[in-house]
């Protein structure tokens, strides 16, 4: 008998969720509680040595966030998942993982405005140093690295105007480079693009977006591909060397290809302490499972709305690269054949006034900072979340003044195209 | 045999068949993961046997050390080595002179020695390398995704739950064996073993 691979939609639903062991319960339980008794002295004792699989207390792992992590990790195609509180929290934990005091990395200069900010400012009081590069130049990868760098980060689809990154390419510089290359894989999802196939070694997301789906919960991740050699030079002391806080035990050694998901988890979440509630882990599981469903629908109506929006006269130019003629379209077609994602800009003949006056004339689009709702969303980025950028660097972020961002919902695209209509002749 | 990725039911069907597990290089220092990996197998009911000549006179979790595999004085079912790549040869050799000869030489996550594998298969003897049976063992029966490991299987039954001495089902649908291209990238990433 061989083994069978099932289908996306079927791992969307099923994997990592079993009948509760104790009461037949279907639907994964909400394990609202802080911490589990042990059988005895040695079982807590094995637990706390990393010797034993189970359940501590929350901070450390919630057997309703192992069912999202195992289901996030399936989908994604990884060795394992760990979830946090939130995309940004997932950041942080990894690159404890992987930065000392004055190592660098390199980072996609297109990102999320939130990242941007975090990479430049928060952590540079830690002293991981961010050297940008240009994600359509791949060659400014290369030029960027340096003996301290440690890791390589860009976005699949990029925020805001939904560009797609050459993932392979940038891969192959991580390769050569020795680095893990880590894709924060928020605005795709797995559904669109899967970035362990074309050579990432960790995927992050907020799991705020489409995963969850709703607008309703907080929540990140990070997966393990389990492709990294972590102790091939020794540049990676969390994973190699022996751990003082666990009695000297190396984690790599100890845990194997899911070693990087452990260390995020022992060393990371359990000493910076950013762990998800187990009622978001729950409602992001629910969503999770309508996720090939919502994602379909997301992107088709992305489509028409974008249709819409190229052939209006008030409109200047509209950045979507699942359109023909956008210069990101072959890249879409390459990484993301079933659809471009629901992100994307566009900027108005009008400029920046026009922009304010669309936003507040829209009545079925919702004007708030967040993306992948099942709401469609709308915000000026110069004004909010990039607004912490210079001129320059707004431009270069894809964040121009004149710009303006949809996150398109599942709504009837007839709705969302007429509401556009009337606020762009309002 | 490929050696880079095994199929789920290779796994599941060693570790299901075998009862008596040796264990070269076991150790009493409790944070070896030789010596949790031992505790874990006895735990999960397996018949664990230490063999560490260093050791010799005392006990791992009550069960007396031996010096060598010779020294068990009894069928072994599975020979668990854990040992560098570089020490793996002579226990096979050691392991290929015992009568019965044993069904299964386990080489522990981190080493592999081809040529002791293809001397060990060739005497019938089936051959896993650079794997954990621990990791396998709380894989395959699901208990592992407490920390968040991608299983790889799925299942619409219950879940029993683990109390000590129990051996759990690994007989859970498997999600197409360990083949994956992150899975082939991992195995020429891998530094090699010296």
């Amino acid at each position: 008998m061989t083994d069978r691979l099932p289908g996306f939609s079927t791992l969307a639903v099923h994997a990592g969720a079993q009948p509760d062991p104790t009461t037949g319960a279907r639907a994964t339980p909400i394990y609202q509680t802080t911490s589990f008794v042990f059988n005895d002295a040695d079982h807590a004792a094995s637990l706390f040595g990393l010797q034993a699989f189970g359940n501590i207390y929350t901070r450390i792992g919630n057997p309703t966030q192992a069912v999202l992590e195992e289901r996030i990790a399936a989908l994604e195609g990884g060795t394992a998942a760990l979830a946090v509180a939130s995309g940004h929290a997932a950041q942080v934990v990894v690159l404890q993982q992987l930065l000392m005091p004055g190592d660098e990395f390199i980072a996609a200069r297109k990102l999320y405005g939130g990242s941007i900010n975090q990479f430049t400012h928060a952590f540079k009081s830690f002293g991981w140093n961010v050297v940008w590069a240009d994600p359509d130049d791949v060659a400014s990868f290369e030029r960027a690295v340096t003996p301290r760098t440690k890791a390589i980060f860009i976005e699949s689809i990029a925020n805001p105007a939904g560009s797609i990154t050459d993932i392979e390419a940038i891969a192959a510089v991580a390769r050569k480079a020795g680095v893990p290359l880590i894709v924060d894989n928020t605005l795709a999802t797995p559904y669109l693009i899967r970035p362990i196939d074309h050579g990432a070694d960790i995927v992050v997301h907020s799991l705020t977006k489409f995963l969850g789906g709703h607008g309703n919960s907080l929540g990140g991740v990070i997966v393990d591909a389990g492709t990294f050699d972590w102790s091939k030079d020794n540049k990676y002391p969390m994973l190699s060397e022996p751990r003082p806080e666990y009695h000297g035990i190396r984690i790599q050694e100890t845990f194997g290809n899911f070693a990087f998901a452990i260390a995020c988890r022992v060393l990371g979440l359990r000493d910076l302490g950013p762990a998800i509630s187990p009622f978001n882990a729950f409602m992001i599981l629910t969503g999770i499972e309508t996720l090939p469903l919502r994602m379909a629908k997301h992107c088709e109506n992305a489509k028409a709305v974008a249709e819409f929006l190229s052939g209006h006269p008030a409109v200047a130019a509209v950045n979507y690269s699942g359109l023909a003629g956008n210069p990101y379209n072959n890249l879409a077609r390459k990484y993301a054949p079933k659809g471009a994602g629901a992100v994307f800009t566009f900027s108005l003949k009008g400029g920046y006034e026009a922009g304010v006056n669309l936003v507040s004339n829209l009545k079925l689009f919702s004007h708030l900072a967040n993306v992948g709702d099942t709401r469609s969303l709308v915000i000026h980025p110069a004004s909010t979340t990039h607004s912490q950028l210079d001129d320059a660097a707004k431009i270069k972020s894809g964040a121009a003044p004149d710009v303006v961002r949809l996150s398109i919902g599942i709504e009837d695209k007839e709705d969302l195209i007429a509401d556009l209509e009337q606020a762009l002749t309002a | 045999m490929n050696h880079d990725n095994y199929d789920d039911n290779y796994i599941r069907g060693i570790l299901n068949g075998v009862k008596s597990i040796a264990m070269v290089g076991a150790s009493p220092v409790n944070v070896r993961p030789s010596y949790f990996a031992f505790k874990y197998l006895a735990q999960r009911g397996y018949d664990m046997i230490p063999v560490n000549p260093g050791h010799v006179g005392k006990n791992l979790l009550d069960k007396p050390f031996v010096a060598s595999l010779a020294d068990i004085g009894r069928p072994v079912d599975m020979i668990d080595i854990f040992r560098n790549s570089s020490h793996i040869m002579p226990v096979v050799e050691e392991a290929l002179r015992l009568d019965p000869l044993p069904k299964v030489i386990w080489m522990q996550l981190g080493a592999r020695d081809d040529a002791a594998a293809a001397k060990a298969e060739a005497a019938g003897i089936k051959v896993v390398m650079n794997r954990c049976p621990k990791i396998e063992y709380g894989r395959l029966s699901s208990e592992i995704s407490w920390m968040g490991v991608n299983s790889r299987t799925l299942s619409s039954k219950r879940a029993p739950m683990p109390t000590q001495g129990m051996r759990l089902s690994l007989n859970r649908t498997s999600l197409g064996g360990g083949e994956t291209a992150a899975s082939d990238r991992a195995a020429k990433n891998k530094t090699d073993p010296a």
